[in-house]
């Protein structure tokens, strides 16, 4: 047992929901018990679709039981084929139907119906979301792919490419999607199919025809992209376009595929991030601190983007899905920190504490974490609020989404003069740095508060390791503490944790004034 | 012939008027099919902020943390005074013994969180399912840890209950520790279902004028502080979902005083005063201590009935709160009732709403949601209260919609609330006249 208040990920039936509201023509006949339905306002209130997911519950009762359950899934099945007419269908079971062993498969099967029923099992009690949503991809591809398309030769025709990944509630896979097909017209080669996002289970079929695919989400695609590289002989490009220089390589790799040039696509004039990082303005943002934390693929983007496109140094590194941490592992080893693999938000609530980050890129979870650490955040990854789309077009991915990136990132930030005038000017009463950065919607003169640190939530389940930092200020004489604090609330912590370090290795028991600033000395870049 | 009666279900499934042959004896339309509704564990959404000293811990999967999260997250995301035990593989599996693992959650939640006064354990789908029995746990922890924590069970399962059913089963589980009054102690009164505080005090202090001294609530604010209870005990529920915590009130010897739900003016009057005459105040008090409340309750739903008035509404299933909202948009505002649908009917806490009904009124218990929603779409209501799962795609059908759970989230009971009541009703047609996008 796992005893947890808020998840990462739901659990794999959700996922497959995502996967079958994405879609057109299919539906998902879902064994569950009545309550489990909760799950379509997921869809309708966070990312507010004005149809209902095309997705059918049994809804079984207690009552039910005894009885004949197993009818009941049939005659479901019936009626959602009959008043839906899809098709193909998805059956499978949620976690409480799993333990009456049904076997949602095996009966449709038995019902002869004239559309393909496909199968999916789910383990509830050991996958999660982002799982379920790679196995339903996977077993549609693999039930729908016609085997026998054959691909024309490649003379006198565009290149063709299937973009896989996509789905319903992915964190900005509308916009992104946007972007890539930008990107396919520029260098001039057609998209054979789009899925799941838009895709019918006929044009599924059609998968085939495409000359190679391109695996936007490995997570949820990535199982199906290998199946197909084996079975079409499609290889796949999985470099994965969120930031500049994977946008170029992304660009590149599918040219190369494609026997295109990249050029026209490389010189994309609308590309503003480079040069907005070079902008001297933007000197501020050297070496600034941040922790990472997300899915995967959104969280390695991140770092890489955070280290070479901005100058920011990485703190702090992880992802909450298992099956995807060794390209976190990787990432982490490139910025020199250990990767933290976790569901568990306290986990990483602690690491973030301890941490002293000047910048949260994460989740929802992170950012209500950042919120009461006191420290700015912006979101790079699902799981998603409803925040998390935009009226406005906001893609994370191509040289569009870096924009976005670099504005989303940047703007929590205390800008760069008024961080002098802050260090420069403390006991001004008007503009101190309780108040936070003048252009954040927060800027109204605070009472003078305790340090942001103190105030984590001690009434939560566990005490985040930062409620008791402030306990250790007995290490500090007046004199340094005080001193301490005329350092702005955005690298207070930094200089805090650097002194306590060096105090720690050199061996002094009380930190004066003189240890503060032969720390800041040691430390000096 | 109307429309609907030619949809399938909505004339064949007709019961006959079953039982006595009261004015209340009317056909309802029963339903069996796909029922969009929450389950129980979505009480702990209100109940955790309610009864500040609880705890609740639903052993349950990963569905139910991401359910609570989902129905609350986008709410509160606060420190909650709720989690989930997920039982893994290895759990269903026999690899590690449930009941062992459940004493390593508990003692590591209770040892993280020393202001839990009482920790309800909340069974869910699967922990019924495998048949784990909270009720040996809980005694077996509570054994271990009273007098600092009482340790209590009951279900929010999908399987067992619908939505506010939740707070039914909760509320069941604490009459059996409320304490036992003297024999020969005052006649009580005891309001029975969770209020928003504020509602709550408005309810007191209208008691206290009448001059009921004794009056107790249920759930209490604090969980350790449970109302005595025994044969003088006369009980009132302010919610009409609480069938299960009546028949536990009855077992120890409470009677329940019969009276409408306290919504709107008329309900709030005839809730009130049904209390005062169990606890014989004369009329001309109950007359001069309702008055003034009554009296702000119409003036303040008669800026909102201009709106509503002759407009038509259909209830799908949700909170059982749909009969009595019903009956207050009816009589209070001139709302024409379309369908009145509630996960669950029960006609003797129902009887005195159910009596002011108009006789083509379509009620409906249970769900068949696909044939619901063909109704709705043949009958054209002006306004349609749903789930937030059916809500935006019936606007963007073309329905107008109020959301149910947020009747469930606002204080609407009694008079100063009546129009608050109304309000939500008049919002969405107000908005969906006042925008030209």
């Amino acid at each position: 047992m796992q005893l947890a208040v808020w998840t990462y990920e739901g659990p794999p039936h959700v996922g497959a929901m995502r996967v079958a509201t994405a879609m057109k023509g299919l539906h998902y006949v879902l064994h569950a018990p009545q309550g489990d339905t909760y799950a379509d306002l997921l869809f309708t209130m966070i990312e507010r679709r004005g149809q209902r997911p095309p997705v059918t519950y049994t809804t079984f009762e207690a009552r039910d039981l005894g009885k004949d359950t197993a009818q009941i899934f049939q005659d479901a099945a019936r009626e959602a084929v009959t008043r839906f007419n899809p098709q193909a269908i998805i059956v499978g079971a949620s976690c409480t139907a799993e333990l009456i062993q049904d076997d949602p498969g095996g009966l449709a099967e038995a019902m002869g119906l004239s559309i393909p029923a496909i199968p999916l099992e789910l383990p509830s009690y050991q996958r999660k979301e982002h799982w379920g949503a790679a196995e339903t991809f996977y077993q549609i591809v693999r039930h729908l792919a016609d085997k026998s398309v054959v691909r024309e030769p490649r003379e006198g025709r565009k290149a063709r490419a299937n973009i896989l990944g996509p789905t319903a509630l992915g964190f900005r896979h509308r916009d992104d999607l946007v972007e890539i097909r930008r990107i396919l017209d520029t260098l001039g080669v057609e998209v054979n199919l789009v899925a799941p996002l838009g895709a019918s289970p006929a044009e599924i079929a059609r998968i085939g025809a495409a000359d190679f695919n391109i695996v936007l989400y490995p997570e949820i695609a990535d199982e199906a992209s290998r199946w197909l590289e084996k079975n079409f002989a499609q290889p796949a490009v999985r470099t994965v376009p969120i930031g500049v220089g994977a946008t170029r390589a992304f660009i590149a790799e599918v040219a190369e595929l494609a026997g295109a040039d990249p050029t026209p696509a490389l010189g994309d004039t609308s590309s503003r991030m480079p040069w907005w990082s070079r902008s001297v303005d933007s000197t501020y943002l050297t070496g600034k601190r941040v922790f990472i934390f997300g899915d995967a693929t959104h969280a390695a983007a991140a770092a890489r983007i955070a280290r070479e496109e901005l100058g920011f140094e990485v703190c702090g590194l992880g992802c909450y899905n298992r099956e995807f941490a060794r390209v976190i592992r990787a990432e982490a080893a490139a910025c020199g920190v250990e990767p933290l693999i976790t569901d568990d938000h306290l986990v990483v609530e602690d690491a973030i504490a301890a941490a002293c980050p000047e910048l949260v890129l994460g989740t929802q979870m992170e950012r209500h974490i950042a919120k009461r650490l006191g420290l700015p955040c912006a979101v790079i990854s699902a799981p998603v609020h409803v925040q998390d789309f935009p009226a406005r077009h906001s893609p994370q991915m191509g040289f569009e989404g870096a924009n976005v990136i670099f504005d989303t990132w940047v703007h929590p930030l205390v800008m760069g003069l008024e961080e002098h005038l802050l260090t420069m000017f403390r006991e001004d009463f008007e503009f101190a740095d309780e108040h936070g950065a003048s252009h954040l919607a927060a800027h109204s003169p605070k009472a003078v508060r305790a340090p942001a640190l103190s105030e984590a939530p001690v009434a939560d389940i566990p005490a985040p390791a930062a409620a008791t930092a402030p306990a250790e200020g007995s290490l500090w004489t007046p004199e340094a503490e005080r001193e301490l604090k005329k350092i702005p609330f955005f690298v207070r912590g930094k200089a805090r944790r650097n002194t306590e370090v060096y105090a720690a290795a050199e061996g002094i028991a009380r930190i004066e004034l003189e240890t503060l600033y032969d720390a800041k000395a040691h430390y000096a870049r | 012939m109307s429309e609907t009666a030619l949809l399938d279900g909505c004339s064949a499934d007709y019961a006959p008027p079953a039982g006595s042959p009261s004015r209340d004896a009317r056909p309802v339309l029963r339903e069996r099919g796909q029922r969009e509704v929450f389950c129980g564990l979505t009480g702990i959404i209100w109940l955790h902020r309610k009864m500040q000293d609880a705890f609740f811990l639903v052993v349950g999967s990963r569905t139910c943390a991401h359910l609570l999260q989902s129905a609350a997250g986008v709410m509160i995301f606060a420190e909650p005074r709720f989690a989930t035990a997920i039982m893994e593989e290895r759990d269903l599996a026999g690899m590690a013994d449930a009941q062992e693992e459940l004493d390593r959650v508990v003692t590591r939640l209770l040892e993280r969180r020393p202001d839990i006064k009482t920790l309800f354990l909340v069974g869910s789908c699967p922990s019924e399912v495998i048949k784990l029995d909270l009720a040996k746990a809980a005694q077996r922890l509570g054994a271990q840890y009273m007098p600092r924590v009482r340790i209590l069970n009951y279900t929010g399962s999908g399987i067992e209950t619908t939505f506010t059913q939740g707070e039914d089963t909760c509320l069941a589980a604490l009459v059996p520790v409320m304490p036992q009054a003297e024999p020969n102690a005052d006649k009580q009164l005891l309001i029975v279902g969770s209020l928003p505080d504020i509602v709550e005090d408005q309810f007191l202090r209208l008691f206290a004028e009448l001059g009921i001294q004794n009056v107790g609530v249920l759930p209490a604010r604090n969980s350790r502080d449970l109302p005595s209870l025994g044969a003088n005990t006369r009980y009132i529920l302010a919610q009409p979902f609480l069938a299960e915590t009546a028949m536990a009130l009855e077992d120890r010897g409470a009677k329940r005083i019969d009276a409408m739900f306290p919504f709107g003016a008329e309900g709030t009057s005839d809730w009130l005063a049904a209390a005062a005459r169990e606890f014989g105040v004369d009329e001309a008090t109950i007359e001069r201590v309702l008055a003034p409340g009554r009296e702000r309750a119409n003036k303040a739903l008669g800026k909102l009935r201009g709106e509503l008035a002759g407009k038509r509404i259909s209830f799908l299933p949700d909170s059982q709160l749909e009969v009595p909202l019903a009956r207050f948009l009816q009589n209070e505002l001139g709302m024409e009732l379309v369908e009145v649908g509630t996960p669950y009917l029960h006609r003797a806490h129902m009887a005195r709403e159910l009596a002011h009904f108009a006789d083509d009124v379509r009620l409906s218990e249970g769900q068949h949601v696909e044939r619901q929603l063909d109704r709705v779409r043949a009958d054209k209501p002006d306004i349609t209260v749903c789930g937030l799962g059916l809500a935006n795609p019936l606007e963007g059908e073309g329905f107008t919609t109020k959301w149910a759970i947020e009747l469930v989230f606002s204080p609407i009971h009694g008079f100063d609330q009546a129009a608050d009541l109304a309000e939500l009703f008049a919002r969405p047609l107000r908005r969906r006249d006042r925008l030209e996008v």
